[in-house]
C-alpha cells in the first residue's frame, strides 16, 4: 500500500549490501545505560547498526533516540556500558572527521550565507591552502545534494525552516564521512522536499557506502529505512527489517506493528506473570 | 593545535560581524563620542581630562570586548553549533584562539581611533608614546575577551550574559582608581583593588601619560593584564565541554 520511489532504490542497495553484509557492524552497543539529571534516559540497550545501509531510529518524542544520537556522536556525558563506533569507543578523537552528525535544531550561523557556513565548516574538516580546491569541491557537492544553489548566497537566517535544516544536512556531508546521524532531518519539511531527501539518503548509502542513522518520530518514514530500531521509553521495542516486523506482527504498516509491541509491552509491564510464557511461545 | 583551524575561525567571525555593520559602528564610533563627550564635560580642567581620558583609553576596549564576546559565544553555545565544532576534529585552543584573534583585531581598529581622537584633536597630553597606549589598550581588549569567553559559560540566555556586564566590570570600574586614587580607599578595598585586574590596565595608561620611556611599573602592569587574560582564557577553555549532559 505504501509505494515510495524510494522503494526500488532501497531494494537495490539491500542486494548489494547482502554481500558485504557480513563486514563488521558500525555501531554495537552493549548494556548501554545514560543518565540525565535523575531520569534514565536509556535503560542497558543493546543493538547493532549495520554498515552501509539506512538504519531508523523511531520512536515518540522524549523516548531517547536524541540521547542515543549523542552517544554514538561522542557528546553524551555519563554514558554507561560499551558502545563501539566503526571499530573505536564512541567519543574517540579519531572519529570526528569520520562521523557527520545533524542536531534536531539547525545548527548553522544565521549570520553568514549558505557557503559562508559550509566554507568554514570545510576549513574545520580539511584544513590549509594545501587543499583549498578540495573544499571548494566539497562545498559545491554538498550544496548541490541538498539543492540549494540557488541559495548558496543567502543569508542562513533568511531562509526558510526547511532550507535552514538542509543547510545543517550540507554541512554533515562535507568531508564524506563514513557515519552520518541525523537527527529528525525530515520534520516540517514538504512531502516532495521529503522524498527527495529519503532518495538523496539512498544515494549516499549506495554510491558512497556511508551508514546512515536516521530519526524520526513519524512512522511512515520507517517503510524507506533498510532497517528499523524502534524505541519506546529508553528501551529498544524491536530491531529488524520493515519487512519482518510487518510479517511477525501481521500487520499492513510498521506504525500499526508499532502499536501493537507497545500494547504487548505494556501488557507485559501490567501482568508480569505473563513474562515468563512470553518466550516459550 | 593548528593555525589554518584558528585562522578560519578567526576569518569567520569577522564575516559573521561584517554581516551586521551597526554593531562595527556602535563598537568603533561609542568610545569616540564618549571622549569626546568627556572632553567638553571637562572644558574648564583639562587635567582632569588628561587622566579619566587616558584611564578611559584602557577601559573602553575592556568592556566592548566583555560584552561582543559574551554575546557572541552564548549564541554559539545556544544555536548549537559549538556541540557541532566540538563534535568536529576542531581544537579548543583554536576555537579560543580563533576568537581572540578576531575581537583583538577590532579591537586594534577601536583602540587606534579612540587614540587618535584623544591625542591629535581632543589634546589628551601624554608624555609617553601613543604606541604604548595602543599596547595596553590591546591587551585590556584581550582581557575583555578573555573574560566574556569565561562568563558566557554561566549565563543561559543573552539576558543573563548582559547582567554580568555590571557583576563582572562595574566593580571594577569603581575600584581602579578611575573616581579616586587607589591609596585613598579603605584598607580592605585597596585589598581588593590590588588583585583585580583593572586596576593594572588603568595604572599602566596613567604610566604612559606621566612618564616618557617604559617604566619598570609599566611592564608589570602589562604583564599582569597579559597574565590575567591568558589564565582567564584557559579557564574559558576549560567551559567548553565536548560531552554534555
Amino acid at each position: 500500500m505504501m509505494n515510495y520511489p524510494a522503494d526500488e532504490a532501497a531494494d537495490k542497495a539491500t542486494n548489494t549490501a547482502t554481500s558485504t553484509a557480513a563486514a563488521e557492524p558500525a555501531i554495537t552497543a552493549h548494556a548501554l545505560t545514560t543518565v540525565r539529571g535523575d531520569r534514565t534516559v536509556l535503560r542497558g540497550l543493546d543493538f547493532t547498526v549495520p554498515a552501509g545501509r539506512i538504519t531508523g531510529l523511531l520512536g515518540p518524542s522524549g523516548c531517547g533516540k536524541s540521547t542515543l544520537m549523542r552517544a554514538v556522536v561522542g557528546t553524551q556525558a555519563k554514558v554507561d556500558g560499551s558502545l563501539q563506533v566503526l571499530g573505536r569507543p564512541a567519543g574517540d578523537p579519531a572519529l570526528r572527521s569520520r562521523i557527520g552528525y545533524v542536531t534536531q535544531a539547525p545548527s548553522v550561523y544565521d549570520d553568514l550565507t549558505v557557503r559562508q557556513n559550509l566554507d568554514y565548516f570545510a576549513a574545520v574538516l580539511l584544513p590549509g591552502r594545501a587543499l583549498r580546491h578540495d573544499r571548494r569541491t566539497a562545498v559545491d557537492r554538498a550544496i548541490a545534494d541538498v539543492d540549494l544553489s540557488s541559495h548558496a548566497d543567502s543569508l542562513a537566517g533568511r531562509l526558510s525552516g526547511g532550507q535552514r535544516s538542509r543547510v545543517s544536512l550540507a554541512v554533515a556531508l562535507l568531508g564524506t564521512p563514513e557515519l552520518l546521524v541525523l537527527d529528525e532531518p525530515t520534520v516540517g519539511l514538504d512531502p516532495v522536499l521529503r522524498r527527495d531527501l529519503w532518495n538523496l539518503f539512498h544515494q549516499i548509502a549506495a554510491d558512497r557506502g556511508t551508514t546512515l542513522l536516521v530519526s524520526s518520530h513519524v512512522m511512515d518514514e520507517a517503510e524507506r529505512c533498510h532497517r528499523l530500531l524502534l524505541m519506546r521509553e529508553g528501551e529498544i521495542l524491536a530491531d529488524d527489517t520493515p519487512e519482518a516486523l510487518r510479517r511477525r506482527n501481521d500487520t499492513a504498516t510498521v506504525e500499526e506493528a508499532f502499536l501493537r509491541l507497545v500494547d504487548a509491552a505494556a501488557a507485559r509491564a501490567a501482568h508480569p506473570r505473563t513474562t515468563h510464557e512470553e518466550p516459550r511461545s | 593545535m593548528s593555525s589554518a583551524r584558528t585562522l578560519a575561525t578567526a576569518a569567520r567571525v569577522l564575516r559573521q560581524l561584517r554581516h551586521d555593520p551597526r554593531s562595527i559602528a556602535l563598537m568603533l564610533l561609542v568610545p569616540c563620542l564618549m571622549l569626546f563627550l568627556l572632553r567638553y564635560v571637562f572644558d574648564g580642567s583639562p587635567g582632569t581630562f588628561d587622566n579619566i581620558g587616558a584611564s578611559l583609553l584602557g577601559i573602553f576596549p575592556l568592556i566592548t570586548m566583555f560584552l561582543v564576546t559574551s554575546i557572541a559565544t552564548l549564541r554559539e553555545r545556544t544555536s548549537g553549533t559549538l556541540e557541532r565544532l566540538l563534535a568536529m576534529p576542531l581544537g579548543k585552543a583554536d576555537l579560543i584562539a580563533g576568537y581572540a584573534l578576531a575581537f583583538g583585531l577590532l579591537a586594534v581598529v577601536q583602540s587606534t581611533l579612540a587614540t587618535g581622537l584623544a591625542v591629535w584633536f581632543l589634546g589628551l597630553d601624554v608624555i609617553g608614546s601613543p604606541w604604548l597606549l595602543l599596547l595596553v589598550a590591546l591587551l585590556d581588549a584581550l582581557l575583555g575577551t578573555a573574560l566574556g569567553l569565561f562568563v558566557s559559560a554561566f549565563a543561559a540566555s543573552e539576558f543573563q550574559a548582559v547582567q554580568f556586564m555590571p557583576a563582572v566590570i562595574f566593580p571594577q570600574l569603581l575600584l581602579c582608581g578611575l573616581f579616586t586614587p587607589r591609596d585613598r580607599m579603605a584598607p580592605a578595598l585597596e585589598a581588593a583593588s590590588d588583585v583585580l585586574p583593572m586596576s593594572y590596565a588603568v595604572d599602566g595608561m596613567n604610566q604612559v601619560l606621566r612618564h616618557p620611556d617604559a617604566t619598570g611599573d609599566f611592564i608589570r602592569d602589562a604583564v599582569v593584564v597579559a597574565g590575567c587574560a591568558l589564565l582567564v582564557l584557559g579557564l574559558g577553555a576549560a567551559t567548553l565541554r565536548r560531552r554534555t549532559a
